[in-house]
């Protein structure tokens, strides 16, 4: 593994190996001083295109607990202002001597883009409307340690899965692993009959439902996902109100999944929208240990593309 | 100065003529074809044994870039690109900096074309000022100008009672219009063809829709105003049933296409390549066969190249950043005649996509062979392999995801006038 670009380009040993690496070094996060030197010397670029809290944070979370130093950019007042294209912008900064280069930014396929041009490798941390692989990553972490296996289980993914970088990921990461991923939402904003062979990785592995009880019922994890108004810049539903009602999850949407079913958001969540407040005291919740999580997949991710140099 | 042509294959469509045989040039005129000619005098002589002689190539969309683009391409440049590709005659589109939307815009064209041009280039001018889509254009003025047809290629004019007004317009100047059929809410911020592979690359797709919507609406209005029109490179598979209709009503229309559209599919920008960003997107190979049955069946019959230069600075960048197009003029001719190699057109129906029915489009006539013409000859081995690379690329732009593959078929000769050019 040259670059961490996308879930699509992984092979479910590459996954299983990323998953096993963060097991062994999640244990450092408990330590007292939880710091090891393994990464020391290395110059980690965080570069943020798009804002965005909790996977910055977490990348140098995970970049601190290795010993890596890091540099961060964001758009804002950057040389993008000053008209400079992004790849002058990354090869000035591979000049300073970089190591590995994180990013985040809102046209898919940047990652991809400044891949093909350096030498050193590129984590994607969220393109566009196309992938964010170590969300899906923590998703897949967080549901190992509770749940232990993956085949046949049915993974539920409900809400805006066609713009949701977060769904694409983990459409494909989950099955590759062995599960089920069943798809619900208002239907504009789900896979068009002609897409749907893309997300389907293993034969009946995927399924779009218009009616969200199809989705939930009997799952053994449900995804909820933020309704993104800042990506769209268009009316794509009708009010937050009528969105809460028909594709919200609450108690009553619960009843339908398996008992002890996992309900996971990768943040942030607009409670009230698609989470009721009832739902922070659901017992298998495990928003907080998806962020945990975070942290010990994004170790994995740049031990593995940093400790082989 | 005579110049004798000899044992070529002789084909030209607007004559019928298909003969093995020799092509006598007199300065700079076409003076006779025939099985054999012998000249009394010392004569310059061609040998073209394996190889077909016909009139040069009338291509109505290309875009030169001048004025205002030059980076990219200028009318020196996407001419010499013309001559080297056989292509002897060009249309310019009008989304230049600034748009020709005006006869001076259109005399800035023509003059620099008389100064630097290596062919006859054509102006074409906008249907609306700025192509904005609000405003018709002084229809009159510019065919006095010059301008043999009016498009906002790029943009669809989406207001329908306005292109019903123009094609009305039209009909007063006997000016073509040229639709760009994209309706744009639907292609809004899309960048690929929709489908399997936007869903890969979290790319917004352009659907088949957002042509046929263009073009159903186009077809009807033509019906209501029984005028005259062109539809620029249609791409989707969707939009042949409606061409057929369209026959059947007995509407007075041209179809048009790209090489690219009955040679590459989608699969050509997967990895983000935009050098193979284009507007119509590539689409899928069950595309590819209906454009090629539609040419068969002769409800496509023009052939372009839409040959849209672009430098590294538009397409070195970000994939939504990158601007659609790829250069063409030099494949248009070997590309077009992988349809006679797989059985879909006859050669003569083919020159007739290339030559006779683009130039009958703009109301000129077409490059030929009568005797007394001027001499437009293009020497053709359909057989002659060449790597496409960036040296035998002719245009100021090397956008092309041919790079580097190999094309079979070569322009060896044009005759030009008193001009040859052994390439």
């Amino acid at each position: 593994m040259r670059h961490l670009l996308d879930i699509q380009s992984l092979s479910s040993e590459e996954i299983h190996g990323l998953l096993n690496l963060a097991e062994n070094v999640k244990e450092i996060l408990y330590r007292p001083i939880p710091k090891v030197p393994t990464l020391r010397g290395k110059l980690v670029l965080l570069l943020f295109y798009e804002p965005s809290t909790r996977t910055k944070f977490s990348f140098e979370r995970a970049c601190k607990v290795l010993s890596a130093d890091t540099m961060s950019f964001s758009a804002k007042g950057s040389s993008l202002e000053k008209g400079e294209t992004i790849l002058d912008t990354i090869k000035n900064l591979y000049a300073l001597g970089v190591n590995l280069v994180v990013i985040r930014h809102s046209l898919s396929g940047t990652p991809h883009f400044i891949a093909k041009h350096l030498k050193i490798p590129v984590v994607n941390a969220g393109d566009g409307i196309h992938e964010h692989p170590t969300q899906a990553l923590l998703d897949l972490l967080t549901v190992r340690e509770k749940l232990r296996t993956f085949t046949d289980r049915k993974v539920a993914i409900i809400g805006d899965i066609k713009h949701s970088r977060v769904a694409h990921s983990d459409i494909l990461a989950f099955q590759k692993l062995g599960a089920s991923v069943f798809v619900t939402g208002p239907a504009h904003l789900l896979p068009e009959p002609k897409e749907i062979p893309f997300f389907e990785v293993k034969p009946g592995g995927f399924k779009v439902c218009l009616k969200p009880r199809e989705a939930l019922q009997d799952a053994d994890v449900v995804i909820a996902l933020r309704i993104q108004k800042e990506r769209h810049g268009e009316a794509f539903i009708p009010s937050l109100r009528e969105y809460a009602q028909n594709f919200g999850l609450g108690p009553r949407e619960l009843e339908w999944i398996k008992p002890g079913g996992l309900l996971m958001h990768p943040g942030p969540i607009n409670w009230g929208v698609e989470l009721a407040h009832e739902l922070e005291k659901y017992p298998f919740q495990v928003i907080l240990d998806q962020v945990e999580n975070g942290v010990a997949v994004r170790m994995a991710v740049l031990l593995s593309l940093l400790s082989g140099e | 100065m005579v110049r004798l042509i000899k044992e070529g294959r002789i084909l030209d469509p607007s004559l019928g003529l298909d003969l093995v045989g020799d092509l006598l040039i007199v300065d700079g005129t076409i003076r006779g074809v025939a099985p054999s000619i012998e000249y009394p005098e010392k004569v310059d002589t061609i040998s073209a044994r394996g190889c077909l002689v016909i009139p040069g190539i009338v291509d109505i969309h290309v875009h030169l870039r001048e004025p205002g683009e030059e980076w990219k391409e200028d009318i020196e440049s996407g001419t010499r690109a013309a001559l080297h590709g056989g292509v002897l005659r060009v249309a310019c589109m009008p989304n230049t900096k600034p748009p020709n939307d005006s006869p001076e815009v259109t005399s800035y064209i023509l003059e620099k074309a008389r100064e630097r041009a290596h062919v006859k280039v054509y102006p074409i001018a906008t249907i609306t000022k700025g192509q904005s889509g609000k405003e018709l254009t002084e229809f009159g003025r510019l065919k006095e100008a010059g301008v043999v047809a009016l498009s906002d290629d790029g943009k669809w004019v989406s207001d329908a009672s306005l292109m019903k007004k123009a094609l009305l317009y039209a009909k007063n100047f006997d000016l073509p219009l040229i639709s760009h059929c994209e309706e744009p809410n639907l292609s809004n911020r899309g960048q690929i063809n929709e489908g399997i592979l936007s869903a890969k690359l979290g790319l917004k797709g352009i659907p088949f829709s957002a042509e046929t919507i263009a073009v159903v609406r186009d077809l009807l209005l033509l019906k209501e105003t029984n005028s005259y029109l062109h539809l620029a490179h249609l791409s989707v598979k969707e939009s042949i049933p409606f061409l057929r209709w369209a026959k059947e009503e007995g509407l007075s229309f041209t179809a048009e296409t790209c090489p690219h559209y009955f040679t590459l599919t989608e699969t050509e920008v997967d990895g983000y390549n935009t050098i193979a960003k284009v507007n119509p997107p590539l689409r899928t190979e069950e595309d590819v066969q209906a454009i090629k049955h539609a040419l068969k069946e002769g409800l496509i019959e023009v052939i372009a190249s839409d040959h849209a230069p672009h430098s590294p600075l538009e397409k070195e960048v970000e994939f939504e950043l990158a601007s659609f197009g790829m250069i063409g003029l030099q494949f248009l001719l070997p590309l077009s005649y992988d349809l006679v190699r797989q059985g879909f057109l006859s050669q003569q129906k083919l020159l007739e996509y290339l030559i006779t029915n683009p130039a009958r489009v703009i109301k000129v006539d077409p490059p030929n062979f009568r005797e007394g013409s001027p001499a437009e000859v293009v020497i053709f081995n359909p057989e002659k392999d060449w790597v496409v690379t960036e040296e035998c690329i002719l245009s100021k732009s090397k956008n092309t995801p041919l790079l580097g593959r190999t094309i079979k078929g070569k322009v060896e000769a044009v005759i030009l006038g008193e001009g040859v050019f052994r390439l």
